[in-house]
């Protein structure tokens, strides 16, 4: 339905950088401190609109496309996905697997869009977000079969609507393995803590900030939107998929009503879980970021295998 | 009417090889290049209509071979391979018209090239032991002469014929032993009768007829541990000889162990296909870590074609898999997934490789550390890589997309399974199809990145300009094939589905394209590409078009962030070294990597450094455990060997002496 898709674009776009105040304010306010107000990321994206965009002397086409890719990919994503209601427009064809590469689509342009600017943090921050990328990729992918299978399908309302009806199935270990393995690599993805360090201002330690360091003006803002996108779908998805109570499974406003609700508090309630958890580590070292991800993999070959014995 | 059309090809590539040969230099390479592309066009249109009607081209004429007679006779699952190599074969050799480098416009060459291309066009229509095994070896020796063009300027060239004139014989051999062998036992040299024969065979000889069957075409495939002479003669070869074997004869590599294991000993058990996996897993995981470390284009490429073979092996091993515990559907929708996949690598590598050549062209080089800011200086060619490079790692809206789609899927609904070696097998497969995912992501994220991308890091790449028509038109067929495949794979999808139920006699239900979605029978939801496509589209010039609207001054050049360093110099750019060093750091007990510095001071004191000078180098595990081992033993018993003639006349009549009483005495 056009109408849902139309809400969950429009949701996304401006819950996505609510989330972040809201993580930061959680964050400032754990470590003693009252913190900008929570809507200071949309005024920020405000500010950078109306800055002068500046390019690379060197740059191709890449570099201004790479933001544009980034939030059109993520656009797409939140169309068809089942963000509030198991039916958006074109949910047939939310396929997990499908939302995945998209996803990776995103990922690569904006490494490709580093690499164009032709410095040394450009370089360095695509190839550490790619590595982590590549790495991240097996245990996503396997986690997503531990929750295709007993669906039956990768099709993302068709495992939610799954879920709903045998509610037991979510409390089986698989689904717990399953779960943790995707925080993971939710984590990683989304370049947080201890991953990678989001609010770092040492170019030498960063990641996904290296890589964007000479975006400027309303292409900053796309990056920084499109990036607040990707998280805001991640923790959607990931709340959809292990409680998913709460979507609006039939049409009509009251129950989309209720699946807004239901969908901003759970995935504010992820947010300030994400953000309190920020507050009591620290990043790893990037060699030692391989180990976590093959952790992920290996638990959700787990969550795989545990399948078959517990149906 | 068909079977005229094949040979028609066949006479169409031999007066290319005689114009090569003999026409004045003048036209030597218009006359042999239009030839070629006349006997691809010829194999196209035939390739077409069998693929179209079903049914099969056949010539037979017992004039041109004794005993058993020369015998072609293509059918659906051997004209998806004929056509799949008329298209790249078409582009290659239009790219070739404007390619000037590796002496490919010698008279050997231009004789030989022609030549090549028939056979690869004719081996899927072979229909007889003979035939296959005459047209095989012609295959192989005109590559080889191919790979050996430039011998005479680069030694490296000589060292990579080594290679593959090995490793390619002792692919023949193996396929030799193992067709004799089914041959002789089924009392048929033809493909038809063995066909029908093989099932009452007795175990062993249909396990070691696979065997060998597996050995060889995996050699000639690039399977991990046989596909060390990939990285080596694909760099050396010229740019349409690489792009050639790397997406069409490669193919057929994968052609044989199917033809063989499904269409000739009609499947197996499942051990055979579980190796087919463990082969497939292997190959893919090994050529996809080295691919990401690899500094050099071709041998990246290279590397990735032996990543991408085991993919489709890992789809024809589920396949088999399936098939051999009576998954019938699932069997036949794996083994499209990796014929998808065949057609799909045969495109994207194809453009990748021609415009890597476009670069060595107009670089001199294919050193990723000594490119760089090429998309600007070669807006064709690069595009034309771009576009190779996002499809390869499989990304919406291109064409790798839906064939990595297709083989998840068919893996996925191996599961819940009762039988416990699928449900171990599969989510092993779908862990390893993960990992080379994201690995290729890395490689084509470098590849770009640094060749393309950026500033130029020397002379040559900044001077470089973009080449000749021809070559990028080559190029460019291929890169917009990638995208109209990925938005509408219908147009493929019902072809690769009736040439997959030919070879292992299945069929499904109902179609698995529906218009322009893909989707399993009886599965909720679809893969709609073209629909994903279209939201890129629209999404984008939205994005765009908001961009613009907000945006209240031009966009301003401006020195990029150097740390306060006033300068941009390449020299500060990461280059394709660092770029893979995280991943080489992570995986360093595969990869074995080295590097030994070379610091030379100041005469008057030991305090400066004058220059330092870094060597940093990747083995390939196998050729160092495997190979080295094997070549140094191989040398020790030819030198023991050596010493016993001696030139003594008196020696040779004791041997022929000692010979004779040992034959008596077994005889006796």
């Amino acid at each position: 339905m056009a109408a849902i898709s139309l809400l969950q674009v429009i949701l996304v776009v401006l819950g996505g950088p609510l989330l972040l105040g809201l993580m930061r304010k959680v964050r400032c306010r754990m470590e003693g401190r009252i913190g900008p107000p929570i809507r200071q990321p949309l005024l920020d994206l405000r500010k950078l609109a109306r800055r002068e965009r500046t390019r690379p002397e060197h740059a191709s086409w890449v570099f201004p496309l790479a933001p544009v890719v980034l939030v059109a990919s993520s656009l797409v994503i939140v169309i068809i996905a089942p963000l509030l209601a198991t039916d958006p427009a074109f949910g047939w064809s939310a396929d997990l697997f499908a939302v995945v590469f998209l996803l990776l689509l995103g990922s690569v342009f904006l490494a490709l869009g580093g690499l164009d600017t032709g410095t040394a943090f450009g370089g360095m921050g695509a190839s550490r977000a790619m590595t982590i990328g590549a790495l991240a990729e097996p245990a996503l992918l396997v986690a997503i079969l531990a929750l295709s299978v007993p669906a039956r399908s990768s099709n993302l309302p068709a495992i939610i609507t799954r879920s709903l009806a045998h509610p037991a199935w979510l409390a089986t270990p698989q689904r717990v393995l399953a779960l943790v393995a995707f925080v993971i690599v939710i984590i990683a993805e989304a370049g947080r803590l201890p991953v990678d360090n989001p609010t770092t201002h040492l170019e030498l330690t960063m990641i996904h900030e290296a890589m964007i360091l000479e975006y400027a003006g309303p292409d900053l803002a796309l990056v920084k939107l499109g990036e607040s996108m990707r998280l805001v779908v991640l923790f959607t998805l990931l709340a959809n998929l292990f409680v998913p109570w709460g979507i609006a499974t039939a049409p009509g406003p009251s129950h989309l009503a209720i699946a807004l609700v239901a969908t901003a508090g759970k995935v504010a309630l992820l947010g300030a879980a994400l953000a309190a958890f920020e507050v009591t580590v620290a990043k790893l070292r990037l060699f030692r970021v391989p180990e976590l991800m093959a952790g992920a993999f290996v638990l959700a070959i787990l969550a795989v295998l545990s399948a078959l014995v517990v149906p | 009417m068909t079977g005229a059309l094949l040979v028609g090809t066949a006479l169409i590539g031999l007066a290319a090889a005689l114009a090569g040969a003999a026409a004045p230099v003048r036209f030597r390479i218009g006359l042999s290049t239009a030839l070629t592309i006349g006997a691809c066009g010829f194999g196209l249109i035939v390739g077409a209509d069998v693929l179209r009607s079903g049914h099969p081209a056949e010539v037979h004429t017992s004039a041109l071979m004794p005993l058993s007679g020369f015998s072609l006779a293509l059918d659906r699952f051997g004209a998806l391979f004929v056509v799949i190599t008329a298209v790249v074969g078409i582009c290659a050799m239009i790219f070739r018209v404007g390619y000037t480098g590796h002496g490919l416009s010698s008279r050997t060459a231009s004789c030989i090239l022609p030549l090549f291309v028939t056979t690869l066009l004719l081996i899927p229509a072979a229909s007889n032991v003979t035939t296959f095994l005459f047209l095989w070896e012609l295959m192989a020796v005109t590559s080889l002469f191919l790979v050996l063009t430039d011998h005479a300027h680069r030694s490296e060239v000589q060292v990579a014929g080594q290679w593959y004139a090995v490793m390619t014989q002792f692919g023949a051999a193996a396929l030799i032993l193992g067709l004799v062998l089914l041959a002789t036992r089924s009392g048929s040299q033809s493909f038809a009768v063995i066909a029908v024969k093989s099932s009452h065979l007795p175990v062993w000889v249909r396990s070691t007829a696979f065997a060998l069957a597996l050995v060889g075409f995996g050699s000639k495939a690039g399977a991990v541990p046989l596909h060390v002479w990939l990285p080596r003669a694909h760099p050396e070869a010229p740019g349409p000889v690489s792009a050639l074997m790397s997406a069409a004869m490669v193919n057929l590599g994968v052609y044989g162990i199917v033809r063989v294991g499904m269409g000739l000993l009609g499947g197996g058990p499942t051990w055979w296909w579980l190796l087919v996996m463990a082969v497939g897993a292997l190959s893919a995981m090994f050529g996809s870590l080295h691919s990401a470390t690899s500094k050099d284009l071709k041998r990246l490429l290279a590397y990735s074609t032996t990543d991408n073979v085991g993919l489709m092996l890992l789809g024809v091993g589920a396949s088999g898999l399936f098939a051999s515990t009576g998954h019938r559907t699932l069997a036949l929708v794996a083994l499209v997934a990796a014929l998808l996949h065949v057609v799909f690598h045969a495109v994207f590598k194809g453009s990748l490789f021609l415009s890597a050549s476009s670069v060595q062209q107009a670089t001199g080089s294919t050193d990723l550390d000594g490119l760089g800011g090429l998309l600007n200086r070669m807006p064709v060619s690069g595009t034309v890589f771009l576009v190779g490079g996002l499809a390869i790692a499989a990304l919406p809206p291109f064409c790798g997309f839906v064939s990595e789609w297709l083989l998840l899927q068919s893996m996925l609904h191996g599961l819940p399974s009762s039988d416990v070696t699928i449900a171990v097998a599969m989510p092993i497969g779908v862990g390893v199809l993960a990992l080379t995912g994201g690995l290729t992501a890395f490689t084509f994220a470098k590849a770009i990145g640094i060749g393309l991308l950026g500033l130029p890091r020397t002379e040559r790449a900044e001077q470089a300009t973009e080449v000749r028509p021809s070559m990028w038109t080559g190029a460019g067929v291929l890169a917009t094939l990638c995208l109209v495949f990925g938005v509408a794979p219908f147009l493929v999808l019902p072809a690769v589905v009736d040439a997959a139920g030919n070879v292992t006699r299945l069929h499904l239900t109902e179609p698995l394209n529906h218009g322009w979605q893909i989707g399993l029978p009886g599965v909720r939801g679809m893969l709609a590409p073209g629909l994903l496509a279209l939201g890129l589209v629209i999404c984008g010039a939205l994005v765009c078009l908001a961009r613009r609207l907000v945006e209240r001054s031009p966009v301003r050049l401006a020195e990029a962030w150097g740390c306060g360093r006033e300068l941009q110099t390449a020299r500060m750019e990461y280059t394709a070294t660092s770029f893979g060093e995280p991943l080489t750091r992570v995986f360093e007990d595969v990869l074995n990597p080295s590097h030994d510095i070379d610091v030379s001071h100041i005469a008057e004191s030991r305090y400066y450094t004058e220059a330092a000078v870094i060597h940093t180098s990747l083995d390939d595990a196998f050729e160092r455990r495997v190979y080295r081992p094997a070549d140094r033993g191989l040398q020790r018993w030819g030198a023991i060997a050596r010493r016993i003639p001696n030139g003594s006349v008196h020696r040779y009549l004791a041997f022929g002496l000692v010979a004779l009483i040992i034959v008596l005495v077994v005889l006796a």
